[in-house]
C-alpha cells in the first residue's frame, strides 16, 4: 500500500478510537448535541422577543441560520480543549514512538469532529423546525447551506487543532475563549451589521461567520438583512473562500507542528 | 535488510547532549553520553533521579530531538530516518503510554492495526499478548481502572505487539511489588533468549545486576563507568575483607589491628567501621592472605568475630565510589526507594 493509504488507515483507526470513547461515555455526547439547542431556545424565545428583523419577518427565521453558522464556529473551542486533553495523555508518546502516519492522530481527531458536528447540526435544525423555523428554497438548495455550516466547521476545527498544539495545556484553552466569542458575537449571528456602530458593523460583514451565516440564510431563504456592503453582497463567495483559505493556512501549520513535538 | 542492520551495534550513541533550556547556562540534561550496544544483549544505564535516563531514551525512541552528538538505533540515525527507527522499536516508557479509556484489548488491537497487521491479526495478538501477560479475564474494563502492576503489564505488552528487534525499557519495575517485579524479569529474559536486543533503565542496583550484560552508571547526563557487573566490581577497589564482631566495645582495637595487615596495606589500608553493625570492612589486595591474616591477628589479641568473608564489592558500593558525595545523596533515596518497593 502506497503512504497515502496508510495515512488513511491510520486516520481511521484513530477515528475508530474517538468512537470507542463515545460508547464509553454517551451521557457526554447527548450533553452535546443538547447544549446548542438550549442556546437556540433561549436566544429565539427569551431574547428574540424584543427583536424586529428591518422589513418585517420572524426573528427565528433570521436567528437560526446565525446560531448554525455560530455553533460551527465555536466549534473551534472544542476541537482545541479535545486536542490539549489528548496531547497530555501518555499514548500520544506510543502513537508518535510507532510508525504510522504522522498526520493520522489529527486526522482523526478531525473526522470525529465533523461527524460530531454533523450530528449536531442534524439535531439543531430538527429543533428549529420544531420551533417553527423553515426553509423555503428547494432541497439541493438547503444541502448546500449544510454544507457551507460544516466547511466552516472544518476550518474552524484546523484552526482549533493548531491552537491546541501551540497551547499545549488545557489550562490556556480560556485564552483562546477570550478570542473566540468576541469573534463569534462580532458577526450578523444574531443582529444585523446595520445595528452596530459604523466601523464595528464593517468588522462584522467582513467576519467569515458572517459570510457563512448570509449565504446560509440566503439558501434557506430567510431574510438575509444585508448591510449593502461588498462583503455582505457577495457571502456565498466569502463563505467558500473564507474557510479554504483559513484551511490553506492552518491544516499544514497544524501538521507540520504535529510532527515537531518535542524535537 | 537484517544483514545491513546487523553489520552495526544495535544502538550507537556518540557525545549526545540534551539541554532542555534554551539558554546556554541552564545544566544540561544530557552532557556527552556515550553508549554502544550489541545486538542480542541487555544494556542496563544505572543513574540516579535526574541523571539523564529518560532523556536518553526519548532521544532514542525518536519522541525528542537532541542538540548535539549522534545517536543510531539499528543503523538509522535518529533524527534522519525516524520511521526507520520507529519499525524496529518496542519502548516502555517512564509513565504509561496506553489509552486510559479504553480496555485492554482495544488498546492492543489499536496498535496493531496502526503497526498495521490487519484487523484479523490485530485481534490475534491481542489475544495472545492479553493471556501471556495474565490480562485475559479484564473483560471491557477500562486500562484506568486497572491496578498500577496491570497497566505496567498492558504497556510492556503494547511494547511488544510487533516483536521489536530493540526493546527500550525505562525504569520499568518502578512501582511494582517484588512478585510483579520477578515477572517482568521473566518476561525480559524470554524476549532476550528470542533474540530481542534490550536497553533498560533503572534506579535498581540489583535489576542491572539480575538482568544486564553490559552496565553504563550514568551520573549528571554523562558515563562515569561502563563495563560487565564483575567488571564495575572489580574497578573499585577489588575484593572487600568484612569482619563483625561480637563485642563492639573491640571495633576500635580490631580496627587499628585490621589498617596494619599486609593485605589491607597493599589495598590502600583504609577500614570502614560500621558501629551499628559491629562491622568493619577494609578493601583487600589477596583475599586468601587477608583471610589467613586476620583469623591469625584477631585469634592472638583474643577478640571474637561472630563472622568473617570476603566478597566483592556490590554495586551501590561502586556507586558511591563513582559518583562522589554529590552522587551519594542522591544513591541514598534510590537504596531507601528500593527498601520501599521491596516491602
Ligand atoms: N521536559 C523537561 N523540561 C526541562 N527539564 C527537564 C525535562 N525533562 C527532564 N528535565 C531535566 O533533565 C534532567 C534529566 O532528567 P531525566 O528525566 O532524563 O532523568 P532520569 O534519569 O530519567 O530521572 P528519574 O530517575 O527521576 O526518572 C533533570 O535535571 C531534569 O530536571
Ligand atoms: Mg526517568
Amino acid at each position: 500500500m502506497t503512504g497515502v493509504m496508510w495515512a488513511v488507515t491510520d486516520s481511521w483507526t484513530m477515528t475508530r478510537r474517538g468512537l470507542a470513547h463515545w460508547a464509553r461515555r454517551p451521557g457526554q455526547v447527548v450533553v452535546g448535541l443538547v447544549f446548542p439547542v438550549m442556546m437556540l431556545v433561549m436566544f429565539a424565545y427569551f431574547l428574540g422577543g424584543g427583536m424586529a428583523v428591518p422589513g418585517g419577518g420572524d426573528y427565528k427565521e433570521y436567528l437560526l441560520p446565525g446560531m448554525f453558522a455560530l455553533t460551527m464556529a465555536f466549534g473551534l473551542e472544542s476541537t482545541m480543549v479535545a486536542v490539549t486533553q489528548d496531547l497530555g495523555k501518555g499514548v500520544i508518546d506510543r502513537f508518535r514512538s510507532m510508525p504510522m502516519a504522522s498526520s493520522a492522530v489529527l486526522v482523526g481527531r478531525s473526522v470525529l469532529d465533523m461527524l460530531q458536528s454533523a450530528l449536531s447540526l442534524l439535531v439543531m435544525i430538527g429543533a428549529g423546525l420544531a420551533m417553527g423555523w423553515r426553509w423555503h428554497g428547494g432541497t439541493g438548495q438547503a444541502l448546500g447551506a449544510v454544507g457551507l455550516l460544516l466547511l466552516l466547521r472544518f476550518a474552524m476545527l484546523w484552526i482549533g487543532i493548531y491552537l491546541g498544539l501551540v497551547a499545549g495545556r488545557p489550562e490556556m484553552v480560556q485564552a483562546a475563549q477570550i478570542l473566540v466569542w468576541p469573534v463569534g458575537f462580532l458577526s450578523n449571528a444574531f443582529v444585523w451589521a446595520g445595528s452596530m456602530p459604523g466601523w464595528l458593523g464593517a468588522v462584522a460583514e467582513w467576519n467569515p461567520l458572517s459570510a457563512t451565516a448570509g449565504a446560509v440564510r440566503e439558501l434557506f431563504g430567510n431574510p438575509p438583512v444585508t448591510g449593502g456592503s461588498w462583503a455582505s453582497g457577495h457571502a456565498g463567495m466569502l463563505a467558500v473562500v473564507w474557510p479554504v483559505l483559513l484551511l490553506a493556512v492552518f491544516f499544514p501549520l497544524a501538521v507540520r507542528r504535529y510532527g515537531r513535538m518535542g524535537r | 535488510m537484517r544483514d545491513r542492520d546487523h553489520a552495526k551495534p544495535a544502538i550507537v550513541v556518540e557525545e549526545l547532549r540534551k539541554n532542555y533550556g534554551r539558554n546556554k547556562g541552564a545544566k544540561a540534561a544530557l552532557d556527552g553520553l556515550d553508549l554502544t550496544v550489541g545486538y542480542g544483549t541487555v544494556h542496563a544505564v544505572l543513574g540516579p533521579n535526574g541523571a539523564g535516563k529518560t532523556t536518553l531514551v526519548r532521544i532514542l525512541t525518536t519522541l525528542l530531538r537532541h542538540d548535539g552528538g549522534r545517536a543510531e538505533v539499528a543503523g538509522c540515525d535518529v533524527l534522519g530516518q525516524p520511521d526507520e527507527v520507529r519499525r524496529r522499536i518496542g519502548l516502555l516508557g517512564q509513565h504509561a503510554a496506553v489509552d486510559e479509556e479504553l480496555s485492554g484489548r482495544q488498546n492492543l488491537e489499536m496498535f496493531g492495526r496502526l503497526f498495521h497487521l490487519g484487523a484479523r491479526r490485530a485481534g490475534e495478538r491481542a489475544e495472545e499478548l492479553l493471556a501471556r501477560f495474565g490480562l485475559a479475564d479484564t473483560g471491557r474494563k477500562a486500562v484506568g481502572k486497572y491496578s498500577g502492576g496491570m497497566r505496567r503489564r498492558l504497556d510492556l505488552a503494547a511494547a511488544l505487539v510487533l516483536a521489536p528487534r530493540i526493546l527500550f525499557l525505562d525504569e520499568p519495575t518502578t512501582g511494582l511489588d517484588p512478585r510483579g517485579r520477578t515477572e517482568v524479569w521473566q518476561a525480559v529474559r524470554s524476549l532476550v533468549d528470542g533474540g530481542t536486543t534490550v536497553l533498560l533503565t533503572t534506579q535498581y542496583l540489583e535489576e542491572a545486576d539480575q538482568l544486564a550484560d553490559r552496565i553504563s552508571m550514568v551520573d549528571g547526563g554523562r558515563v562515569v563507568a561502563e563495563g560487565t557487573a564483575d567488571e564495575l566490581k572489580s574497578a573499585t577497589g577489588g575484593d572487600r575483607l568484612d569482619v563483625v564482631l561480637r563485642d563492639a566495645a573491640q571495633l576500635g582495637a580490631a580496627a587499628g589491628m585490621l589498617g596494619f595487615l599486609p593485605a589491607v596495606v597493599a589495598a590502600g589500608g583504609a577500614v570502614a567501621v560500621a558501629a551499628d553493625e559491629r562491622r568493619l570492612s577494609a578493601p583487600v589486595a589477596d583475599r586468601m592472605a587477608a583471610l589467613t591474616e586476620v583469623v591469625r591477628v584477631l585469634d592472638g589479641a583474643g577478640i571474637e568475630a561472630a563472622d568473617i568473608a570476603v566478597r566483592r564489592p556490590t554495586l551501590d558500593e561502586v556507586f558511591l565510589h563513582l559518583t562522589g558525595p554529590e552522587g551519594r545523596k542522591d544513591a541514598d533515596t534510590v537504596a531507601a526507594d528500593e527498601e520501599g518497593a521491596a516491602v
